[in-house]
């Protein structure tokens, strides 16, 4: 069907249509995610094959220098009247090596155990022996006698063994991108002096810095420190939902080791009571975004075609009525919120009531979702009066011409304008609402809490709050991180979905 | 309306008064609306005010008004010797008070003025090297911060705790400073919209003139950002008033390191809850005022540079 079909249907088929073609996008959009993943592989690989192409033809085409800097990094450059970036080269090879003999290949060799521990319960570790009531480990040494390699005091941490490795990784793929351009940088210079042109000189070349590779000088802190605290961080994580990593397999009196997809099976299917879990925290985040996101949207629109509405006075008193409550920090509104609603609050009072509206499952449900409205419609309200502000007024002027009335103007015009504009915001408050911590926690904790319910996770609980309380109360990090893992996956396929629907039904709705 | 030939001056008296209703209608939902939205705040400012206890005693105007829920914020009162029962009653120096909302303060704000300093350099950095600079690897980057924004913000916080404890950080409040300020660089997008208005020709001129991109970033482009520098750093200096997610777990048990989000949650534990909620509602108002006072800046600025962006078109 094209573009021609669809504007001669009536505005019901055309709503059917788009209903159903939401639907058939999924398999296609699921398709193009692994053609996604696909092409990343496949230029990963190009890229890894050509780097190696690139790195045989420069050593066979080098000269002595040139090949020497394949393992004296630095060489080629000093060679080439490079003095100064040699020498920081070979500092950096120097530094690595020092590195991984002092620091590095200790937790390298023992990642793959964890270490020593002398737990004689952890079925890892072998214990030799026990002094007192401590478990020892030793080595049998023929001069100096037997000598003490772990006791309580030299046991390992995992928790450390796992962090150094991930930092050795990391470090170990900076040296290698450092090595890589040592040798490229030999070539090019013994290249460049074949050719009779004198190479760039140290501070000439520092100056680079300021000018043509100036977004090297300011991007480096900041991706050193997301490196440091946040892409370290969550490779640990991510690595800790496959071990057994909890407050029982603590750093400090048990090692933990590796389980492999054990979690994800319990999560998935192996352990009833964990999937139930899952499954039921997963229903009810979904729905909550569902609904969260889409009532904030309607009334937001409503609220602001309201106080935009032409014959309305004071709009800026309008506005600002509400922006000030959306001003207030949000703990501050919801835990006001949580009083207010409280089996003794005064909402109750005020109606003679006595409802629990963050005590029973039902309504606390319902709570949290009218607070969200409470709490959401502001901002719509905001940036919808910005959106409606921008139709160009011609829009309406041709449309009268043509003998348009006020509700064809509405829903020819402003609602389709407002639904193009609005896309990529209703995604990202999809998304925002999947990870909305703030109004659950703050709200109602998760509460009302239920017996088939596993540790600590209540009925009203979202996957990033269980996932909060997991860690946070319950010290249970492999399971949180396997939560944190699934939550990246829905949220990462959601948005990719809607981008691409986004896309498909662009064409229909394009204002220009 | 009949297709018959109609009166004109009936017609558009009939016009006049449908429209008068619609727009009281109109008004009428939204006063309506208005006290819906406006009841909480109006609640919480009076609860301040309230010399009675506990939730459910509390009716919208306070029986009793009175100061001293702001003054108990900052002067506590307690047994001399917590030991002894008998023990005269003294004001509670800094470290023994129940909950010392001026420390939070203080910590929140020192935490706030770092991560803003820090956060506002890495965004205004990194935003100006995506938007403006051309380089290679340039769209790759940008992809990768989209992938690394999905995962939950603090799924990862007991793997930089162990970090922060390794390097000697735990329970200090420089780390939270660095965990508000390193994610930073993730949060160009906004910057980044500015600097894509500004003008490529200004560049050009500047580079035929012999300037370097330094000095381009530092003597054109950043006095031109005046509204976009104040939106982050308010912006940044905001986030951490409002965090509860992290201080809970790095600071968790010891109350002197909290700030005043994870502070005033703790007033509401259903122990402290009764003989508290009042002196909540001071402690909240208290920092409710110069935020919201600091948002309505904000606000202007941030449409002074949407808007002054949407000049060029």
């Amino acid at each position: 069907m094209d573009y021609l079909d669809y504007v001669q249907m009536t505005r019901s088929q055309q709503i059917a249509y788009k209903v159903k073609s939401f639907f058939t996008g999924i398999p296609n959009a699921i398709k193009t995610i692994f053609m996604y993943i696909g092409y990343f592989f496949k230029n990963l690989f190009v890229t890894i094959a050509n780097g190696f192409k690139g790195y045989g033809q420069r050593f066979a085409a080098g000269d002595g220098a040139t090949k020497l800097s394949y393992i004296i990094m630095g060489a080629g450059n000093m060679a080439h009247k490079q003095l100064m970036k040699g020498v920081l080269f070979l500092a950096a090879e120097v530094a690595y090596i020092y590195f991984m003999m002092s620091f590095g290949m200790t937790y390298v060799s023992k990642v793959y155990s964890f270490g020593v521990n002398v737990d004689p319960d952890n079925p890892n570790v072998i214990v030799d022996g026990v002094v007192g009531n401590v478990p020892i480990r030793y080595e049998i040494d023929p001069i100096f006698g037997n000598k003490i390699i772990a006791n309580a005091d030299t046991a390992d941490d995992s928790n450390k063994v796992l962090l150094f490795f991930v930092l050795t990784l990391m470090i170990s793929i900076a040296f290698f991108v450092i090595y890589i351009a040592n040798t490229k940088s030999a070539y090019a210079t013994q290249e460049m002096l074949k050719e009779g042109i004198q190479p760039v000189g140290f501070v000439d070349e520092m100056k680079t810095f300021l000018d043509e590779r100036y977004h090297i000088t300011l991007l480096t802190l900041p991706i050193f420190l997301l490196m440091v605290f946040n892409i370290l961080p969550i490779i640990f994580t991510i690595f800790m939902a496959f071990t057994n990593y909890d407050k029982n397999h603590n750093a400090f009196n048990r090692l933990y080791w590796w389980v492999g997809f054990e979690n994800f099976a319990d999560v998935f299917y192996n352990s009833a009571e964990k999937s139930q879990t899952f499954g039921k925290v997963l229903v009810w985040t979904l729905i909550w975004a569902v609904f969260a996101t889409f009532s904030n949207y309607i009334l937001g629109i409503v609220l602001a075609l309201l106080i935009n509405k032409k014959d309305i006075k004071y709009k800026g008193f309008w506005r600002t009525m509400f922006v000030i409550t959306s001003a207030v920090p949000q703990f501050v509104t919801l835990l006001v919120m949580r009083l207010l609603l409280d089996n003794q609050g005064i909402v109750n009072a005020m109606m003679g009531t006595n409802i629990r509206f963050l005590a029973d499952e039902g309504w606390a449900k319902v709570s949290v979702i009218v607070v969200n409205m409470w709490i959401g419609i502001p901002y719509t309200m905001l940036s919808v009066s910005g959106i409606l502000m921008n139709i160009p007024e011609d829009l309406y002027e041709s449309a009268r011409i043509d003998g348009a009335n006020a509700v064809q103007q509405f829903t020819k015009i402003t609602l389709p304008y407002i639904s193009f504009v609005m896309t990529p915001y209703l995604i990202s408050t999809f998304v925002g609402n999947i990870n909305n911590f703030n109004v659950i926690y703050f709200l109602t904790g998760g509460a009302p809490e239920s017996v088939d319910y596993y540790s600590g996770a209540g009925t009203t609980d979202l996957l990033v709050t269980w996932l909060y309380k997991l860690t946070v109360n319950e010290q249970d990090y492999k399971l949180a991180s396997v939560i944190g893992i699934i939550v990246f996956v829905i949220c990462a396929t959601g948005s990719l979905i809607t981008f691409n629907m986004s896309k498909a039904t662009k064409n229909e709705e394009e204002f220009s | 309306m009949t297709t018959k030939q109609p009166n004109i001056g009936n017609m558009q008296a009939g016009y006049a008064k449908k429209r008068k209703i619609a727009n009281i209608a109109v008004y009428v939902i939204l006063s309506i609306m208005v006290l819906i939205w406006i009841f909480p705040i109006a609640w919480l400012v009076f609860q301040s005010f309230n010399g009675e206890k506990g939730v459910a005693l509390a009716t919208f105007f306070p029986k009793t008004w009175t100061f001293d829920n702001y003054i108990k914020l900052f002067r506590q009162e307690g047994l001399s010797d917590p030991m002894d029962p008998t023990s005269p009653m003294i004001v509670l120096p800094v470290d023994r008070m129940p909950f010392p909302y001026g420390r939070w303060i203080t910590n929140t704000f020192i935490v706030a003025v770092f991560s803003c300093v820090i956060s506002t350099l890495i965004i205004l950095m990194v935003s100006y090297a995506l938007s403006r600079l051309r380089f290679k690897s340039r769209k790759m980057l940008m992809n990768f911060g989209l992938i690394l924004g999905m995962f939950p913000g603090f799924m990862s916080m007991a793997a930089i705790y162990n970090i922060m404890e390794i390097i000697g950080l735990g329970k200090q409040l420089f780390s939270l400073v660095i965990v508000y300020s390193s994610g930073a660089g993730l949060g160009y997008q906004i910057a980044k919209g500015f600097f894509d208005t500004i003008p490529r020709s200004l560049d050009e001129a500047a580079k035929i003139d012999g300037a370097t991109r330094n000095q381009i970033f530092w003597i054109i482009i950043l006095p031109l950002s005046k509204p976009i520098i104040v939106y982050t750093a308010l912006t940044t200096f905001l986030g951490p008033w409002a965090d509860y997610v992290f201080v809970s777990y790095f600071m968790k048990g010891d109350d002197q390191k909290y700030t005043v989000a994870m502070g005033l949650y703790e007033m509401l534990k259903p122990e402290t809850m009764h003989e508290w909620f009042t002196v909540f509602c001071a402690g909240a108002v208290l920092i409710a005022v110069p935020i919201t006072i600091l948002f309505t800046i904000m606000q202007r600025f941030y449409v002074a540079g949407v808007t002054g962006g949407a000049v060029k078109g």
